[in-house]
C-alpha cells in the first residue's frame, strides 16, 4: 500500500490520520479497457499530490475516478469518506475538477457562466466576483461571451468556476495548459492557497519543472497502477497543522 | 428541484436567444419545408388541403430533430454534461429543464407554421382550443422523447445522423395522433380530435416519466 505522510489532529487532541482519498486494488474500466488496473493510493488532508506518468498511463482516469465520475469495477475506493461504489453523487459536490474541457457555455458571458455554475453547485453567487478578481480577469471581459475568449482566458474562467465551488478536493488535469506565464504562476498560487485553506489537491501534469517544487508528494502512474511514490519539495498546507 | 429546472431551462433558452439559431435558421428552414411541400402538391389543391395536418407535423418533426441536436450539443461540446453531474444537479431536473427549453422553441416554430399553413395552404381553423391543446401536448411528448434520445446518443460519434434514425420512429405515434387531432381542428377530416389528444397526452406522460427516470443513467459516464 502506498501511504501518505500527512497527519491531522483529532478532536480530542490525539493524532489520527484521515484519508481524503483511499484506493485499494481499484480497477476502473473505460469501455472494456482497464484504465486503472488495481491501483493503491492514499492521500491525506492538505496534501498537494503531483500525478505524473506517460500519456495513457491512467492519470486523467484516476482524477475522474476520484471525482466520482467513474464507478470502480473492483477494489475498495473511498473519497472524502464516501464509498465510490455506492455514494458517488455525495463525492461530486465536494470536489472541483478541471479537465481538458472547460465546461463553459460559449454563448454565455464570463459572469453568466460563473453564476450558472455557482447556482447549479448551490454555492453563494457572491463568490463569483472575488473568483473573477482572483483569476485576474479584467472587467472588460466580464460580459464577453466565453466563445470569444482566447484559450488561456477560457482556462482562467474554468479555474474561476472551480474556485467558486470552494471544493474540499481539487482535481486538476494539466492546469497550466494554455496559460501564459502569469496564468501559470496564478495556478501555482491557487494550489498552494487551497492547501493552506484546508483542501487537498491532486494535479496531473507533464510540466515537472513547475510542479515538482509545488507538490508535497509525487506519484507516478504507469499502466494503470502507481509505480512510484516519493515526497516533493512543496509544503502544501501541512505546516498549518498544529 | 424546481430551482434546478428553472436554472437549466433559462440557461438553454438564453443560449438559444443569444445564438439566434432558432430565429435565423430553424424557422426559415421550417418555412422552406412548408413552401416546398406546397410546390410539390399545389397542382392538386384538394390533396394539399387534406394533407395540411400531416405536412405541418412532418415539418415539426424535422425541426424537432434540429432543436434536440442543438440542445444536446450545448452540453457535449465542452464537457458541460460532466460538470452538471459534478455540480450535483438532479438529472431529472436537467431533463425537465432541457425539455422545457426545446418545447418553447418548438412552440415558437409551430406558431409560425400555423400562420404558414393558413397563408400558404389556405387552411381554416375551426377549433382554436383543439389546435392549441394539440400543439402544447404533442410538443411536450416530442421534446421529452427528443431530450432522452439526445442524452442517449450524446456519447456516440455519429450522433447527428443516429439521432433522427432513432427519434423519428419513436415519434410516429405523436405524428399520427397530432395529425388526426389537427384534422379535426382544421375541419379537413371528420374525426374525434379530442380523443386523439387524449392519446397524445398519454404518450407525453409516459415519455416525461420515463425520461425523468432514465436521464440519470444516461448522464453517467461509462
Amino acid at each position: 500500500m502506498v501511504g501518505p505522510t500527512t497527519v491531522e489532529a483529532g478532536r480530542a487532541g490525539s493524532v489520527r490520520w484521515v484519508p481524503i482519498v483511499r484506493l485499494s486494488g481499484v480497477v476502473a474500466l473505460l469501455g472494456r479497457f482497464p484504465a486503472l488496473a488495481g491501483i493503491d493510493l492514499e492521500v491525506g488532508p492538505r496534501e498537494i499530490v503531483l500525478v505524473q506518468g506517460p500519456n495513457g498511463a491512467g492519470k486523467s482516469t484516476l482524477l475522474r475516478l476520484c471525482a466520482g465520475l467513474l464507478r470502480p469495477e473492483s477494489g475498495e475506493a473511498e473519497v472524502l469518506g464516501h464509498d465510490l461504489r455506492v455514494h458517488r453523487a455525495a463525492v461530486r459536490r465536494s470536489v472541483g475538477l478541471l479537465g481538458h474541457d472547460t465546461a463553459l457555455y460559449d454563448d454565455l458571458s464570463v459572469v453568466e457562466n460563473l453564476r450558472f455554475w455557482a447556482l447549479a453547485s448551490r454555492v453563494e453567487e457572491a463568490g463569483v466576483g472575488p473568483a473573477i478578481e482572483r483569476l485576474g480577469l479584467p472587467s472588460r471581459l466580464h460580459d464577453v461571451a466565453v466563445g470569444k475568449l482566447s484559450a488561456g482566458q477560457r482556462r482562467r474562467v474554468a479555474l474561476a468556476a472551480v474556485v467558486v465551488r470552494r471544493p474540499q478536493l481539487w482535481l486538476l488535469d494539466e492546469p497550466h495548459a494554455g496559460l501564459d506565464q502569469g496564468g501559470r504562476d496564478l495556478v501555482d498560487q491557487l494550489v498552494t492557497d487551497a492547501a493552506h485553506d484546508g483542501a487537498t489537491v491532486m494535479l496531473a501534469s507533464h510540466e515537472l519543472d513547475r510542479t515538482v517544487d509545488l507538490a508535497t508528494r509525487h506519484i507516478t502512474v504507469a499502466g494503470g497502477t502507481v509505480t512510484s511514490d516519493s515526497p516533493g519539495g512543496g509544503t502544501g498546507g501541512v505546516d498549518d497543522v498544529g | 428541484m424546481l430551482a434546478d429546472i428553472r436554472l437549466v431551462a433559462a440557461k438553454d433558452l438564453r443560449i438559444e436567444f443569444r445564438s439566434r439559431v432558432t430565429v435565423s435558421q430553424v424557422i426559415p428552414f421550417a418555412g422552406l419545408v412548408l413552401v416546398l411541400f406546397g410546390f410539390a402538391l399545389d397542382a392538386n389543391r384538394p390533396v394539399l388541403e387534406t394533407a395540411t395536418s400531416g405536412l405541418f407535423w412532418v415539418t415539426v418533426m424535422f425541426v424537432a430533430t434540429m432543436a434536440v441536436q442543438r440542445s444536446t450539443a450545448i452540453e457535449t461540446s465542452d464537457g458541460a454534461r460532466r460538470a452538471l453531474l459534478l455540480a450535483g444537479v438532479e438529472p431529472a431536473a436537467v431533463f425537465v429543464g432541457k425539455l422545457i427549453a426545446v418545447a418553447v422553441q418548438l412552440l415558437l416554430v409551430e406558431l409560425v407554421l400555423v400562420a404558414g399553413v393558413v397563408v400558404l395552404y389556405d387552411a381554416r381553423i375551426e377549433s382554436w382550443g383543439l389546435l392549441v391543446s394539440t400543439c402544447v401536448v404533442a410538443t411536450i411528448g416530442i421534446a421529452a422523447a427528443g431530450s432522452v434520445l439526445g442524452a442517449l446518443v450524446a456519447g456516440v460519434r455519429a450522433r447527428e445522423t443516429v439521432l433522427p434514425i432513432l427519434l423519428l420512429p419513436i415519434l410516429a405515434p405523436v405524428l399520427i395522433g397530432a395529425t388526426r387531432a389537427f384534422d379535426d381542428a382544421l375541419g379537413s377530416v371528420a374525426v374525434d380530435g379530442w380523443a386523439w389528444l387524449g392519446l397524445l397526452a398519454g404518450f407525453g406522460v409516459i415519455n416525461v416519466v420515463l425520461g425523468a427516470l432514465a436521464y440519470g443513467v444516461l448522464l453517467e459516464e461509462t
